[in-house]
């Protein structure tokens, strides 16, 4: 599984409801519904992952985030997960208003634009990153509002959005020292456990 | 394809009929004295009995849902393609259940049966319908093959209706609601093509007032156009476009030439309006026209289908088809969004289809894919 969905797994508790938005193929979903007993929904689009999805007996809806989610009561569940979708949404800012309204917590977790691979790559070759983690080139690439893990914050206290943790994902063995001192330069992935 | 060389098909089926004597009082307030329902079975019951699977016929559907009754028979079931061995409705894994509806006239008690208290055809005079009273007739079916508890309830269109009916009526006796191209009610739109196609039987002469098969008439005209303006709205606008276009079957247009002109699509839909009116009742189809517009999930909740599918204990499949305009994709939202809010478990998926709402009929791939990942989950969770 991705790294940043090993990481997220232990902020949610056992036989807890979780919203997941942009659920792939829901490989998180099955292993939070065998190992933690969690009552977990799916949001997808993408047709060949909700098939997958199906066949994991998952509970999958096909709905796109970027048309609403206010088909989802208030307070509903007990975590909103969106991993590695952040980015690809129309209005970042209002999902998140979304996922704290649906759920008591959110998580969210995105790829770092200010890690300093990328820097150095818009620096010296004066082009968009490409990378073997984010392989599209600027005009097809689903993502769309690319972030920094300070942009994030700055968003989250303008929204008065409440950080309860960050965990971060480096991109090699020394990394996780660098990047828990210094996640805007060193974090490939920012991992984020939010609240209202 | 032949019947022996079609190793995905049931085969040969036969038809079987029961009789229940015990009156059964409908939702229109009168009483049905004892009822016949024509069935067929696919598959095995295993000893649990917790591998049966009911399927809900639509609105002209009936029992013959797979297989052949012979081996002359040229056409299999009318849902063959989602029931079979390896199909999304494995019969190598279910016991599948498919009935024709009281108020039908492929066997069950309809308006052609005899009335037992006048000895003459119900005719006109058979009691109206809803859903309800078909789940309840249903439920005594259950019962006489010693099912508890169904697998799956699994309906399209009206048999969708029905289904979610099944789940609201009968929470114990239901896992798993499958639920294809329906709606919680019908829309205004609805509505009016079901006028026309009643108001296309009941203008025909040989109608008699419903009383035509004591008459000794057919109304095949009025029934012919019914189904016809039905067919219509079945398909969708590319579905007709690809499938007829503009073609001509006769005739030219030609300037200077006055010959009859027949489009394809008009001799198309002749075709199927004859066709149905040879092997369809009137009186039945009036009826369920109007079963399908009486219908609303969630009249006797307070209007609320979230407070509706609170009742529900099961976990739901809702399948759209994208150029189904009869029962779009919006409506099986609405149902999903119930579902929702009413904290049921839901998996929902619209299938990209060029067929209106045939497409449920339809071998589509990727809805026979969907449609048999969810029933693989059905079988493991029995």
């Amino acid at each position: 599984m991705r790294l940043d969905l090993t990481h997220i797994q232990r902020w949610i508790s056992p036989g807890s409801r979780v919203l997941d938005l942009g659920c792939g193929s829901g490989e998180f979903l099955q292993t939070l519904r065998d190992e933690r007993q969690v009552r977990g929904t799916g949001l997808e689009i993408d047709r060949d992952n909700i098939t997958q999805a199906i066949s994991r007996g998952l509970n999958i809806v096909e709905q796109n985030m970027d048309k609403g989610l206010s088909n989802f009561p208030d307070q509903s569940f007990d975590t909103v997960v969106m991993a590695h979708a952040l980015q690809a949404v129309h209005y970042p800012d209002r999902v998140l208003d979304e996922m704290l309204r649906i759920g008591r917590e959110g998580i969210v977790t995105f790829p770092n634009f200010g890690h300093w691979r990328c820097r150095l790559y818009l620096g010296l070759w004066g082009r968009m990153p490409v990378s073997r983690f984010m392989p599209h080139m600027w005009y097809n690439t689903p993502n769309i509002h690319f972030c920094t893990v300070k942009d994030f914050e700055a968003l989250c206290q303008h929204k008065g959005i409440r950080i309860l943790s960050r965990d971060v994902v480096g991109n090699s063995e020394r990394a996780p020292l660098l990047a828990g001192s210094w996640p805007n330069l060193f974090a490939t992935t920012a991992i984020y456990h939010i609240t209202r | 394809m032949s019947v022996s060389s079609d190793s995905q098909s049931v085969g040969i089926v036969q038809p079987q009929a029961i009789h229940f004597d015990q009156p059964l009082m409908l939702a229109c307030g009168r009483e049905l004295p004892g009822f016949e329902l024509v069935y067929e079975t696919y598959g095995e019951l295993n000893e649990q009995c917790s591998n049966a699977v009911l399927v809900c016929h639509a609105l002209s559907g009936h029992h013959h849902a797979a297989g052949y009754h012979g081996p002359e028979d040229k056409k299999p079931g009318w849902w063959d393609e989602c029931i079979g061995p390896g199909k999304p409705i494995d019969t190598n894994r279910f016991f599948v259940v498919s009935l024709n509806n009281i108020g039908g006239c492929h066997g069950s008690t309809g308006p052609n049966s005899v009335n037992p208290q006048t000895g003459k055809p119900w005719g006109p005079d058979f009691p109206p319908l809803r859903a309800r009273d078909w789940v309840h007739t249903q439920t005594r079916l259950a019962d006489y093959l010693g099912i508890d508890c169904w697998a799956a309830v699994i309906g399209g269109s009206l048999g969708g209706m029905q289904a979610m009916r099944w789940a609201l009526e009968y929470p114990d006796r239901v896992k798993h609601c499958v639920v294809i191209a329906a709606a919680l009610k019908l829309s205004a739109q609805n509505l009016a093509f079901n006028e026309v196609a009643r108001q296309a039987i009941l203008s025909d002469p040989e109608f008699a007032e419903g009383l035509y098969q004591e008459q000794d008439m057919v109304p095949a005209n009025g029934l012919a156009l019914a189904r016809m303006v039905g067919h219509i709205t079945y398909l969708s606008d590319d579905a007709m476009a690809n499938k007829f276009g503009r073609e001509l079957r006769a005739g030219t247009l030609e300037q200077g030439d006055e010959t009859n002109v027949e489009f394809q699509v008009q001799s198309y839909l002749r075709y199927q309006g004859s066709q149905f009116s040879g092997s369809f009742d009137a009186n039945t189809y009036i009826l369920m026209t109007k079963a399908l517009d009486y219908f609303d999930l969630a009249r006797e909740y307070g209007n609320d289908p979230v407070a509706a599918f609170a009742h529900a204990k099961c976990s739901f499949l809702v399948i759209s088809f994208s150029t189904d305009w009869r029962f779009s994709p919006a409506r099986s939202r609405e149902i999903v969004e119930a579902l929702i809010a009413a904290d049921r478990p839901v998996t929902y998926t619209e299938i990209e289809a060029d067929e209106g709402h045939d497409a449920f009929l339809m071998p589509i791939p990727r809805y026979l894919d969907v449609f048999s990942a969810y029933m693989k989950r059905v079988g493991e969770s029995g």
